[in-house]
Parts: structure tokens; sequence; C-alpha cells
């Protein structure tokens, strides 16, 4: 038995200006992007063109933050992997006391002020000399990835039945295989969503590039933000849908992990 | 061969496994028999190494195993969920244990192809465990097991998520590789009627102790315990007091050498007669069993008796019929005092001046 329900005016009027808010201002830096001339009052561009793309691509000033940028955001997000992946399959098969206070103060550390966090680690990082280098860079950046990257995994490990752990230690293997053979690519899935997401939180991480970074250590988006600061917008927006486009491809592999359902098994719900 | 001594587990204040203590031949099958939550799976995975023990020893072949690591012990466990890796095929799951002990590469192939043909899943290497049934994963999960020749097999509920059909002859099957292949095998079950078809010897557990462990006829015949005579087949309970070597069950007078006091005092469906004199009870039910019949029988006084009656005899709902019981088990504390028996027909007629 199939019944029609009919969609409530006002409901799809919300809808739409929802959509609109959101999609909107992403239209408008993809138009910019492609536009060499848009004047008021036009709703369009008057004359479209690539030359902008062209000039950006060519400029090492933007070349070399993007690299920089790339080298940065692969170094950290690997690291916090290495880190983080460990410590959530910690939080997902062991009992220890504070397991849950410690998962929640990932929360809280996310709900302070990033800006205070990282003034703070950079008066430890300018006695320690790491401010302005890459290395203070990638250390500082792995923060970024921190939620993602214990929360996710968490979830997907606490969904791996202990039995199939249990076997292939009962069958001889070490803890350590154990892991790296059954455990690994059980949750695989959901490790290279939490890798996807960390890396792209990084990538577009400002404050701590920001107080770490300069002036020595130019990312991506330290770049965007002096763009932005330019009378011509199009360099702006060039750099941001070269960016963007391929950051949403790859979170969009990663969407059936960001559910509700996720994130609270990995609190434990 | 294995060697089980006061084995015990607590968790929190509730004793999982209280002082387990048994041992298992070479080549035998022991079934570890209880309702859920009586320890049997706490007292498997102990000695399989997956669980700690509090208290007490684990011997295999003369070597003390408490303090091994699941994976340094010579056991080897059949999961109830079966437990196969997914990410892997049928070849690869079996060859996992080969593989951690470091085997060459043609040997591995050879003995998985042999454990494969032992469950009798020949060619079902390549495949996925998503695309096999309940019972051939079940299989796989025993060739993986087999494939490393563990000194003990240990199996938690292999069989009990599987249709009644197919547990019925994957027991057969397991039981002619127990002997084919002359394993030793550790086997926790709910069902008793599996335990009694696939055991060696069972060992009746309830709330953390073993209750009585021994050949499947004797737990019948001579259970130790109150909770081994409920627990093992159907009983007949009613409590009556001795005197002078008599009582009265269900207003049959019964005679015994039990020293005089209170008792529990239970009757087996089978072991009931037909007689002129006796318990009179009115026919409540009859379900037809094949074989035999199943008669519930009410007393005078409402209490409810379970008959088993041969075909010949069949009674009608309704009717009255005169049961004498031809063999009772006496149990007073819950521990078992003797036996008691129908006072021989002489002796009544000395009695009652009729």
């Amino acid at each position: 038995m199939t019944r029609r329900r009919s969609v409530p005016f006002g409901g799809l009027l919300i809808a739409v200006a929802m959509a609109l808010a959101m999609v909107g201002p992403i239209l408008t830096v993809v138009i910019w992007a492609f536009a060499e001339k848009w004047r008021y009052p036009n709703l369009l561009p008057t004359e479209w063109g690539l030359r902008f793309w062209g000039e950006m691509t060519s400029r090492e000033t933007v070349v070399t933050p993007i690299l920089t940028s790339l080298t940065i955001t692969s170094i950290s997000a690997t690291l916090a992997a290495l880190i983080c992946w460990p410590a959530a399959y910690a939080f997902a098969r062991l009992n220890f006391p504070g397991r849950q206070l410690l998962l929640f103060s990932f929360l809280a550390a996310n709900a302070v002020p990033k800006f205070a966090l990282f003034v703070a680690i950079a008066t430890v990082f300018l006695q320690l000399g790491l401010v302005g280098t890459m290395t203070g860079v990638v250390i500082v950046q792995m923060l970024s990835a921190v939620l993602f990257m214990i929360w996710i995994p968490t979830a997907a490990f606490r969904g791996i039945p202990p039995a199939l752990e249990e076997a292939g230690f009962d069958l001889g293997a070490s803890r350590l295989r154990v892991f790296v053979q059954v455990t690994m690519p059980q949750a695989l899935p959901a490790l290279a969503a939490s890798y996807v997401l960390g890396f792209v939180s990084i990538l577009f991480e400002v404050e701590s590039a920001l107080l770490i970074g300069a002036p020595t250590v130019t990312t991506m988006p330290l770049l965007l933000l002096q763009l932005s600061a330019q009378v011509v917008v199009q360099y702006a927006a060039v750099l941001c849908v070269m960016i963007w486009v391929p950051c949403f491809v790859l979170l969009l592999l990663t969407r059936r992990f960001m559910s509700a359902k996720g994130i609270a098994q990995g609190f434990g719900a | 061969m294995l060697k089980i001594q006061r084995l015990s587990k607590t968790f929190g204040t509730a004793r999982a496994v209280d002082g387990a203590t048994f041992d298992v031949a070479q080549g035998e099958l022991v079934c570890l028999l209880g309702p859920s939550g009586c320890g049997k799976s706490t007292l498997l995975r102990m000695i399989a190494g997956l669980a700690d023990s509090d208290d007490g020893q684990v011997m295999i072949d003369g070597q003390d195993m408490t303090r091994l690591a699941a994976n340094r012990r010579p056991t080897a466990m059949v999961f109830q969920s079966h437990a196969l890796w997914n990410h892997m095929n049928v070849a690869q799951n079996v060859a996992f244990g080969l593989r951690v002990r470091g085997l060459p590469r043609r040997e591995i192939a050879a003995k998985v192809t042999t454990a494969l043909d032992l469950v009798g899943l020949a060619g079902f290497g390549k495949r996925k465990p998503a695309d096999l049934s309940g019972g051939q994963a079940q299989r796989v999960a025993l060739a993986r097991c087999l494939v490393v020749a563990p000194k003990v097999l240990l199996m938690d509920e292999p069989f009990s998520a599987l249709d009644a059909h197919l547990r019925k002859n994957l027991r057969e099957e397991l039981k002619a590789l127990q002997h084919r292949l002359g394993l030793t095998i550790i086997f926790v079950t709910h069902d008793q009627e599996e335990a009694m078809e696939l055991a060696d010897r069972i060992a009746v557990m309830n709330v953390g102790r073993i209750e009585q462990i021994g050949a499947p006829d004797r737990l019948y015949l001579e259970p130790r315990t109150l909770t081994v005579a409920r627990f093992i087949g159907t009983m007949n309970e009613g409590e009556a007091l001795i005197a002078k070597g008599r009582a009265d069950w269900y207003g049959a007078e019964v005679t015994t050498r039990c020293p005089d006091g209170p008792a529990v005092i239970l009757c087996r469906p089978e072991d009931f007669d037909v007689s002129a004199t006796g318990i009179e009870t009115t026919v409540a039910r009859v379900i037809d069993l094949g074989s035999v019949l199943r008669v519930n029988a009410v007393t005078a006084k409402g209490a409810a008796l379970v008959w088993l009656c041969p075909r010949s005899l069949a009674p009608t709902v309704g009717s009255r019929v005169c049961l004498t019981p031809r063999h009772l088990h006496v149990y007073r504390d819950g521990q078992r005092l003797g036996t008691a028996a129908p006072i021989p027909l002489a002796l009544e007629r000395k009695r009652s001046p009729a």
C-alpha cells in the first residue's frame, strides 16, 4: 500500500532558502573563478575566461605554498594517524579507569577557543625554536585531526566482534599481527575516512599555521588570506575552487562515516 | 592429557567459575553442559587462555599452561559466531594459523586442501565467508582449527545458531571426525540432547560449579545432585517425609533405605507402571511422540505428572489411570541419598487387612 505524501509548501520554501544560503556563496566563488569582467548591476559576468587560472598556476608565490601545504598536511595527518589509531583501539577495546572522561576530553578541547590554545602553544614553541619552522607547523596542525582520527576509528573498532580478534590470537598470532591482519582490514573503510577528514581539516587550518608558521612558512590557507585582502577577487576565487573540488570529492567518499550514529558510537552510545 | 585443577574466576563479587576440577583423556569428547550464565563458556575461555583465571591450574600433556597466553597454547577454538574473517577467502582463513607458524607455502596449500576435504568443503577455497551458509561457515571454522593440529579442540556452542536438522548432521560429522582423527574435544552446550549425543562424558555445570561429571547414562540414571536430576531429562518431583523407611509419594506408598527425614523424591516419566492400586490420576492430555505417548496426568489433589506410555496402553483423555512409580530417586539438601521403590505386593497384603 502506497500513500502519496503531500509536500507542505512552507517546508519546501524553507528547504530552498537554506539550500540557497549554503550553496549560494560557493556558487558565487565558483563563478568568480571563471569571470574576467563582472560589474554591478549584471547578474552574471559579462566576460568569462581562464585568464586568472593561467596567472595563478604560473606564479611561484602560489605554487610554493600549495606544495608546502600538501607536504605539511601529509606528514601531519600521517603522524596523527599513527598516534590516534592505536589510541582509538585502546578506547574501543580496553577498559581503563577514566576512559570515558578521556574520550570526552577530546570534545572539550574542541570547545575551547582554539586561538587561545595556539597562543599558549606558540609561547612553548618559541622557547623550543619551533616557531617559523615546518616541524612546528606539522606538530601543531596534528591537533586539527585528532578529533576525527579518534572518534571515527573508535566507533569502527568497537563494531568489530571481539571473537574475530580472539580467533586470530587463539591460532597463535601475536597481538600486533592480529591488529594488522585482522583488525585493520576490518576497520579499513572507517580508517580511510578518518584520514581524509583529518587531512582536509589540517589542509584548511588557518589559526595555528598563522601563529606558528608565519611569516617564514606560508601554507595554502595563509596565501588565501593574503589574496582575499587584494582588490582582484578572482585570485582568491581561483585558489578556492582549485582546492575545494578535490577536497569535496574526497569528503563525499567519507560521508557515510559522518552519520550521527557513527559519531555517537565513538562516544560509546 | 588435559588436567584442570581448582580453576576459578570471579567477576566482581560473582563466582563465574568455582574450583573446576576434571581431567580429559586423549581422544575423549567432554561436554560442558549447563544453563546460560553457568560459567561453562568462561571455563572454556580459561582453558583457551582467552580469559585469565584467578586461581587453579591448566595442564596439557603434563605442561603447565596457566601462565601462557592463548597464542602460546596448543588449543584451538571454534566460536559460536564462527568468527571467520570476511576480508579473506576460505583458503586464507584456514591458512592463517599455518602462516603464523611460518610453514612453507606449498605445505600450507596442501594442508589447507586436506583440512577442507575433511570437513566436506573441497573446492571451496576461493569462496568468501559471506557466500557460505551457516553450516558451511562453521565447517570452515572447524577446518581452520584442525589444520593447526591442536592438542585440545575447544568448541563454544558451535552449532547453536543453526537449525535443528543441520545441527544433527554436524554433530554426527563431528563425532565421526573425532574417532577418525583421535581428537580431544571440549564442547560447550546448553542443549542436553546435543550433550547426550556427542559426549563421552558430560560435566554438568550450575552457578560456576561442576555438579557432576560422568558418562551420559550415569548422569541420567544416577544424578548426584538435585540440580543435575532436574536438568538432565524430565523428572516428576514431589516432597515427602521418610519415616521408618517408608514415604508417601503422591498417594503411592514407597520404601527406601535412605535415613528418615524430609526429602525430595523424583521419578522419571518412563518409570511408571499402570496398576490396580497406586496414584489415581485423570488423563488431561496425550501427546503423540511417535514411538511413545507423553501423557499429562493430574492427581486427585491437582498435581501434574508426566508419564511416558507405550502405544499399546494409549489412554483416552479424561479416563482414569492408576500409576505406580517403579523406580524413584531420593534427595536431601540437594544431594542424592539413594533410591526408592514401590512396596512389594506381598508386604502390602500383610499391612492392609483387606
